[in-house]
């Protein structure tokens, strides 16, 4: 295992697919000459050339467009949003076109296609900058939708998504770019993780606890403190979303009776609505408590970090709600 | 003067047209019956632009095309049988019925799919012609739109970076005047679209689109120019549907006489009027095409549809 940031981990999965597959080329706003304004694609320009790592004009519906048309003649293109707020700019390309196409082409057609783009909130980047949009393309079928939380993770789904026949939507939380994580495995070009799997990251009894993206990092470092009140928590990151991996949560929530979700998009019409639901028939009469969800307010994220930072769940308020559900009553040992 | 390529030429012209022609008044007569589930957009009257436009590519090129879409399909060489079958949702379809009349997609033919969305695929076409730069082939795109969706954003976005990047895609814009029922020359200022290429560097030129040798000259020289790599063309073709936007939209907006006028143009006319073709060699080629046509209908007409099962395939492929 090796120790890289985040952003070298999406790094070295372009350049190990680009250097496999010259199919694969990466095109966006600051791609090349900056190698990215997160520095995900940093020396791919001089070591792919212009075309193959393309500083595209502000146009992000066009350059979605350009990758859904590439994806169909032959290419892997992996177009990326310079911030996920920008998906919308996008959308007719990603939900009307690269999700439908292979459906409404009755499977002659299959768009090979990455979107990547960083989600969430945490740097005072006000309303337009701040989003975690996951939620509105995971509702549209024909997408796959990935939340990479460490570096490893981040390495592996991305070279699935490459090679992948079908659209994915890649998000990557703007907060983890400069984390280091230890989790990578030594170069192997073949190193994947397969979509519609979740990974424990941690082992308890007490509370389940679904966190997804960077929620998954501090619902750890909320166990770890939990763990030295004598509250087990068992936290589980289900790395994609569609496909989503319902058995590792159901086989979870069937041992501890305690289920929180906690995911950084607006908890209304979100994702944790979804995954409470669809995994309840399997596991109501286990359940010892009611499901409970955190998420970001449901307001749009203000500017000020004295605004901002409350309104979005943290260490410390993954922390109390579980505490509150392990022991009845929200009082502490 | 008269030469064999002109006549073999004139031939093909005028197979395809009537071709596209009674295929339209079939789609027609079939929703006239009840039998075409949803809409269709007809084409009838356009014919010479998806003709000899196609006319001018090779096989190995791309297409890409509109909700408008069956003569360029018809004109790119599509299979009639699956296109009907399509079009009446049948399970022989192109899309085995689950894309109808406005996506009808067939890769085979380079056709990367008529768009339900107006302007939607253009930067499809585009990326199409990226994807010929980079993996060096000689292909080129025709982007077939409408004079509505260059009032699209992604209209000014695609042909900004096809022009930035020489990509070798020609824009060929059917400008038949109405986006539904608006008047083009009511909601742009400047009416001759063919001018935005100005704004682009590109080439850009507006051309008579009911005469079929002069789209497919016009459009030859552009698609020579893209593959030999010095980029895009913008061509405006003049013409006019003869329908309303889709079948029974009566079209009361069109100023009384207009379809007379325009009809008095009928692109197939004025094909036999030029006398390269003697009479018996289109009426055959009409009795052909009659059968051809004929075979289809009954074909899509016997199919069956998709059990429910279908609906639930191919939302994602291996």
């Amino acid at each position: 295992m090796r120790e890289l940031m985040y952003r070298e981990a999406v790094q070295e999965a372009l350049d190990e697919e680009m250097a496999r597959d010259e199919n694969v080329f990466v095109i966006g706003e600051d791609v090349g000459v900056i190698g990215g304004n997160f520095k995900c694609t940093t020396g791919l320009l001089e070591k792919y050339g212009d075309l193959r790592c393309k500083d595209s004009p502000i146009s992000e519906a066009g350059i979605v467009g350009l990758g859904v048309g590439a994806a169909i003649t032959g290419c892997r293109p992996v177009v990326e949003l310079m911030f996920a707020d920008f998906l919308m700019v996008a959308m007719d390309q990603i939900c009307n076109q690269a999700a439908k196409i292979t459906y409404m082409s009755g499977g002659q057609v299959k768009v090979p296609l990455v979107i990547r783009m960083p989600l969430g909130g945490g740097r005072s980047s006000a309303a337009q900058h701040s989003q975690s949009l996951h939620a509105w393309v995971a509702h549209c079928p024909g997408l796959k939708v990935v939340l990479p939380a460490t570096a490893g993770e981040a390495k592996g789904l991305l070279k699935t998504a490459i090679r992948d026949n079908n659209p994915v939507i890649f998000f990557e939380h703007k907060m983890l770019y400069t984390v280091k994580f230890g989790d990578v495995p030594d170069k192997d070009e073949d190193f994947r993780i397969p979509f519609g799997k979740a990974r424990q990251v941690t082992e308890g009894s007490d509370v389940t606890v679904v966190a997804t993206s960077i929620m998954a990092v501090k619902a750890e470092k909320a166990a770890a403190t939990l763990a030295k009140e004598g509250i087990s928590v068992e936290t589980i990151d289900p790395r994609t979303i569609v496909p989503l991996d319902t058995e590792a949560i159901i086989r979870s929530v069937k041992k501890t009776g305690r289920l929180l979700i906690v995911d950084e998009g607006h908890a209304s019409f979100g994702i944790s609505g979804e995954i409470a639901l669809r995994i309840l028939p399997e596991i109501f009469y286990d359940l010892e408590a009611p499901i409970e969800r955190l998420g970001t307010a449901d307001t749009p994220l203000p500017f000020s970090p004295a605004l901002e930072f409350p309104l979005i769940p943290d260490e410390k308020s993954i922390a109390a709600k579980i505490r509150e559900m392990a022991r009845p009553g929200g009082k502490t040992a | 003067m008269r030469t064999n390529r002109q006549k073999e030429l004139a031939g093909h012209f005028y197979r395809v047209m009537y071709r596209i022609r009674r295929f339209e008044e079939e789609v027609f007569e079939f929703y006239k019956r009840g039998l075409m589930p949803g809409l269709a957009h007809l084409y009838l009257g356009q014919e010479a632009v998806a003709t000899g436009a196609c006319a001018a590519l090779k096989a190995s090129d791309y297409i890409g095309s509109t909700h408008r879409g069956h003569g360029h399909l018809i004109a790119r060489g599509a299979d009639l049988r699956r296109m009907m079958a399509e079009i009446l949702g049948k399970a022989a379809g192109y899309s085995k019925g689950k894309g109808g009349s406005m996506h009808i997609m067939a890769l085979d033919r380079g056709i990367l799919g008529a768009n339900g969305i107006v302007g939607g695929g253009i930067p499809i076409a585009v990326g199409a012609a990226y994807s010929s730069k980079l993996r060096k082939t000689d292909t080129v795109t025709l982007s077939f739109f409408g004079d509505s969706a260059s009032n699209e954003g992604v209209f000014h976005e695609s042909v900004n970076m096809a022009a930035a990047w020489d990509l070798p895609v020609v824009f060929v814009i059917e400008n038949n005047l109405y986006g539904i029922s608006v008047d083009i020359r009511n909601v742009t200022r400047e009416h001759q679209l063919s001018k935005r290429a100005l704004a682009y560097g590109i080439p850009g030129s507006t051309i008579d689109g009911n005469d079929v040798f002069a789209v497919y000259r016009e459009v030859g020289k552009a698609v020579d120019l893209a593959r030999k790599g010095k980029g895009p063309t913008m061509l405006e073709c003049l013409t006019y549907r003869w329908q309303g936007h889709h079948v029974g939209d009566p079209g009361v907006y069109r100023q009384e006489g207009e379809v007379a006028e325009w009809k008095a143009r009928d692109p197939i006319a004025r094909l036999e009027n030029e006398k390269i073709l003697q009479p018996e060699e289109t009426s055959a080629i009409r009795a052909a095409v009659d059968e051809e046509i004929a075979e289809a209908c009954a074909f899509a007409e016997e199919s069956p549809y998709a059990g429910i099962e279908e609906a639930f395939t191919d939302v994602f492929v291996e």
